[in-house]
């Protein structure tokens, strides 16, 4: 299959292999047999198709991965994973593909990253999701007038099936800030 | 029987009625459930996007407030994003010592103690397993004679970990389908993608999973689901996944326990029924499914 992006370029910056490395571990043993891409419900709507993406990242082509919204369309179903011939950990491989496009705040991603940004960040507030909170925080940084119009819709048939709270702040909140604030001292030590 | 019951934020908002009808039908089979106190968002989908620790130490949070109360009970999930993500932490708890010992440092922020001993059970495993399809045959009241149901499985209660059932080519809804009196549809999408958050982040790639998958259900009388995304990509994009196809794909999709509770003669508003976004008394048959 051809790469419908071009030539990708070779990574330049040591950041940006370091960036790949626990990926390629992950994908180390890969035999580019393709199962992955077959098995993929995504697949159709993808730039690169998981078995070219994961070429990629073992060539450590830093800017052919993270200029294609392949592992941006990955909805977690597992197939990839459970099919794997080599058992290669593949969605999660796909997580930590976003992981970093969300870390880097990448441009290209930022209306998927960001969303799930706001979900996150009401968790740490709330502990759990308030779907009102977050979203008007999301609306607010896509700075996106139509946006909320898609999610209308179904927001008023959520509201008039009392499936939707409009009140603000909603119910008891036990905020995680210590849960969150612990994992990030983690992270960054790591 | 009884559980610790991890209901998730979906089934305290925009899937009220699957909490609803789960509770009610586990009522009526004898099932005693134990809600976890204080419970928090297992991360959902979200948490994976954003931090691979982060996704870890939310759901072990939940589980060790379970433990904190009773470590000689099963975890019961009725979401399977959810029910996946505590899966998730109680597996690498058993077979990642370094990782969890992480995790512990994690829930240390919050005095908590993880030690791993809780096993994490999806709703249709308990009913398909624990419960059994001749229990609820023994309590069906109003058989639900001549519908023909189309189970949906979705992804993430099959896959990765095959714990009850065949992750490809599932069947454990089926005997219960036939044990509320219903016929079981015939089709192969059963185990397929719904797209999942893709409806909320990439609309168009998750109205063409779920055009595929209402197309496949045509014929059926309702699809039943167990994942509260699963139903509402089901329920609520009916509209736009049909002007995709070309066709009209109205379809009741009911949630598992809505569907065992009709049969077993629980009236309609305990089982949340009005709450469902294409529910459609008339499109249920020939069975009664009157309140």
């Amino acid at each position: 299959m051809s790469v419908s992006t071009g030539h990708p370029q070779k990574s330049a910056s040591p950041q940006a292999h370091d960036d790949l490395e626990p990926v390629r571990e992950m994908v180390q043993s890969c035999i580019q047999c393709g199962t992955c891409t077959g098995s993929c419900p995504n697949a159709f709507a993808m730039d690169l198709t998981p078995r070219q993406l994961w070429r990629f990242v073992l060539l450590g082509q830093h800017s052919a991965v993270f200029q294609s919204r392949t592992f941006m369309l990955c909805s977690a179903c597992y197939f990839c994973t459970l099919r794997c011939p080599r058992g290669l950990p593949l969605t999660e491989a796909m997580h930590v593909l976003k992981q970093t496009a969300s870390r880097e705040k990448m441009d290209r991603y930022r209306p998927v990253t960001a969303f799930y940004h706001h979900f996150v960040q009401s968790v740490r507030r709330h502990g759990r999701v308030n779907e009102l909170e977050f979203m008007t925080y999301y609306f607010a940084e896509m700075k996106n007038p139509m946006l909320p119009l898609r999610y209308s819709g179904l927001g008023l048939r959520l509201v008039a099936k009392g499936k939707l709270s409009l009140r603000w702040p909603l119910r008891r909140t036990q905020p995680l800030e210590a849960l969150f604030r612990k994992v990030a001292e983690l992270e960054e030590a790591k | 029987m009884k559980y610790h019951y991890y209901p998730g934020c979906s089934l305290e908002g925009t899937a009220r009625e699957y909490d609803q009808s789960t509770r009610a039908l586990l009522a009526a089979l004898d099932v005693q459930l134990a809600d976890i106190e204080d419970w928090t968002c297992c991360g959902a989908s979200a948490a994976e996007a954003i931090s691979g620790l982060l996704a870890l130490a939310l759901p072990a949070h939940n589980l060790a407030l379970a433990e904190r109360q009773s470590d000689s009970m099963d975890v019961l999930v009725p979401c399977s994003a959810c029910y996946l993500n505590l899966k998730t932490v109680a597996e690498k708890m058993r077979s990642d010592a370094p990782l969890a010992a992480r995790i512990n440092a994690v829930l240390g922020a919050e005095q908590l103690h993880l030690k791993g001993r809780l096993r994490v059970r999806h709703l249709l495993d308990v009913l398909a397993t624990d419960v059994g399809s001749a229990a609820i045959c023994a309590r069906v009241v109003r058989p639900l004679t001549g519908l023909r149901i189309a189970p949906y499985y979705g992804c993430q209660c099959l896959r990765p970990y095959a714990d009850f059932d065949d992750p490809e080519m599932p069947t454990s809804m089926e005997p219960l389908i036939r044990a509320a009196g219903a016929e079981v549809f015939p089709w192969k999408m059963g185990g397929r993608c719904c797209g999942a958050s893709h409806m909320s982040t990439q609309r168009e790639v998750g109205t063409a999973l779920v055009a595929g998958i209402l197309e496949a259900a045509h014929g059926a009388d309702a699809v039943v689901t167990v994942c509260p995304m699963c139903q509402m990509n089901l329920d609520a994009f009916q509209g736009p996944a049909g002007r995709a196809a070309g066709k009209d794909l109205h379809i009741n999709v009911l949630y598992l326990p809505q569907l065992i509770g009709l049969a077993l003669g629980l009236d309609t508003p305990s089982l949340g029924l009005q709450m469902n976004l294409s529910f459609d008394a008339a499109l249920m048959g020939s069975a009664t499914v009157a309140a």
